[in-house]
């Protein structure tokens, strides 16, 4: 699994990225998990809200920060 | 069926406790602050500092309230509306109807200045015209619901609806001007070549419990940004209001003053705050002598025009749009500050 966190480095995108971390490891899933930083690309997504979490391409979830619990439930319905 | 509704009537019944609760700690705010300074402490609030602490504690716990009660119930009712949603409203009008929109849509839109390149990418890569992007970033931080309920509260109705008015004009005729020039070339070139992806909406129509979740969702991403500028924004006020002497601005921005305008626009440049903080400053601005216009214009440059904004706009605007850009925006609160001086 293929996890990329989008956003510009605001305080959303990073607490998008713990509360991924926390969901992975309470998964016990192994996913490489990395950050876009860069505009074209967050926009190449259709992203124009960020934070953005993005899973084997696709977008999960834009413009807010979903609670651990909700990232599981996400997550579970794709693996 | 009976499941949803089962479901969903604890929560509206909740919802209902909660509004009921929140109007009764509205009502007594004021009563609760005046019986524990005046009742229990035994201090006298003609005194300057008890004056001052009273004015903080109780203007700060009204503007709280009036924020986390308004940004929840507009919340709930705007669940819907995304910038990917704005953008297809905005698509292939005619451009007189797609600025009026993207004013409209700007005000209403939930946004927050970091959000600005991304959805500039968006809208301008995805072929919105740029004068029409710039008015809806024009709009978006002049009027919005924070602004307006504050306002109301401070200024009175009849001046909310002025500066509203006022604030949707400028954004309209500034998009109206730009788009007569080519600008098109000032824009950073990756804009145009960035191919802007479409994200595909459900098309579900959200439930009760979706709407509160996420009213509940903005209201704790909103409040969590701005409540430290109303603690700020207060503050000062309450400086103001207590060691400020009465009429002191009056004498020098005045409505015979033009030039204040220019001063308190300018002034609001480096100031960066949202209405929530600017607000409460300008009310004691006002009840201290300063003319009504000049106060708009310094309340407008606070929250429309900012350095953050600048050095963000920066990366996808040439230093010569960007020039343009803030100039016309700053040039437009100037003439609304006059216009305000002059016939209110």
């Amino acid at each position: 699994m293929n996890i990329k966190i989008l956003g510009s480095g605001c305080k959303n995108c990073v607490a998008l990225e713990r509360n991924t971390r926390e969901a992975l490891a309470a998964m016990d899933l192994a996913a490489e998990v990395t950050k876009v930083t860069d505009y074209p690309t967050i926009a190449s997504y259709g992203i124009m809200k960020t934070p953005g979490l993005v899973v084997d391409e696709q977008v999960i979830v834009s413009g807010r920060v979903p609670k651990p619990a909700e990232i599981k439930e996400l997550l579970t319905a794709l693996a | 069926m009976t499941t949803t509704t089962t479901s969903q009537r604890p929560l509206a019944l909740r919802l209902a406790l909660g509004a009921l609760t929140w109007a009764g700690l509205y009502a007594l705010n004021e009563m609760l602050w005046d019986a524990l300074f005046v009742s229990w402490l035994g201090l006298d609030l003609t005194d300057r500092w008890a004056g001052a602490a009273h004015f903080f504690l109780y203007d700060v716990t009204k503007i709280l309230l009036l924020l986390a009660g308004m940004i929840f119930a507009i919340g709930m009712l705007r669940t819907t509306l995304r910038p990917e949603r704005v953008r297809a409203f905005l698509e292939d009008k005619p451009l007189a109807v797609a600025l009026l929109l993207a004013a409209l849509l700007g005000a209403v839109t939930p946004f927050c200045s970091c959000s600005s390149i991304p959805l500039f990418i968006g809208f301008v890569g995805a072929g919105i015209p740029l004068a029409v992007t710039l008015t809806f970033l024009i709009a978006s931080p002049l009027v919005n619901e924070v602004a307006v309920v504050l306002l109301a509260d401070t200024f009175g109705l009849a001046n909310t609806i002025a500066y509203v008015a006022a604030g949707l004009t400028a954004a309209v005729t500034i998009g109206a001007i730009l788009s007569r020039f080519r600008l098109d070339r000032w824009v950073e070139p990756f804009v145009f070549q960035t191919a802007v992806g479409r994200l595909q909406s459900a098309g579900t129509r959200p439930t009760l419990r979706d709407r509160v979740d996420a009213a509940k969702e903005e209201t704790a991403d909103i409040f969590g940004r701005v409540w430290k500028w109303v603690l700020l924004g207060v503050g000062i006020g309450a400086v103001i209001h207590g060691w400020v002497p009465t009429e002191f601005f009056a004498q020098y921005a005045g409505p015979g003053n033009p030039f204040a305008v220019i001063v308190a626009t300018l002034a609001g440049i480096p100031l960066y705050a949202n209405a929530a903080g600017v607000i409460p400053i300008a009310e004691a601005l006002w009840t201290k002598g300063m003319a009504l216009g000049t106060v708009m214009s310094f309340m407008m440059a606070t929250v429309a025009l900012s350095l953050p904004e600048a050095i963000l706009l920066k990366q996808v605007l040439k230093p010569r749009l960007l020039a343009i850009f803030f100039g016309s925006v700053a040039a437009a609160i100037v003439l609304i500050g006059l216009t305000f001086n002059a016939f209110a």
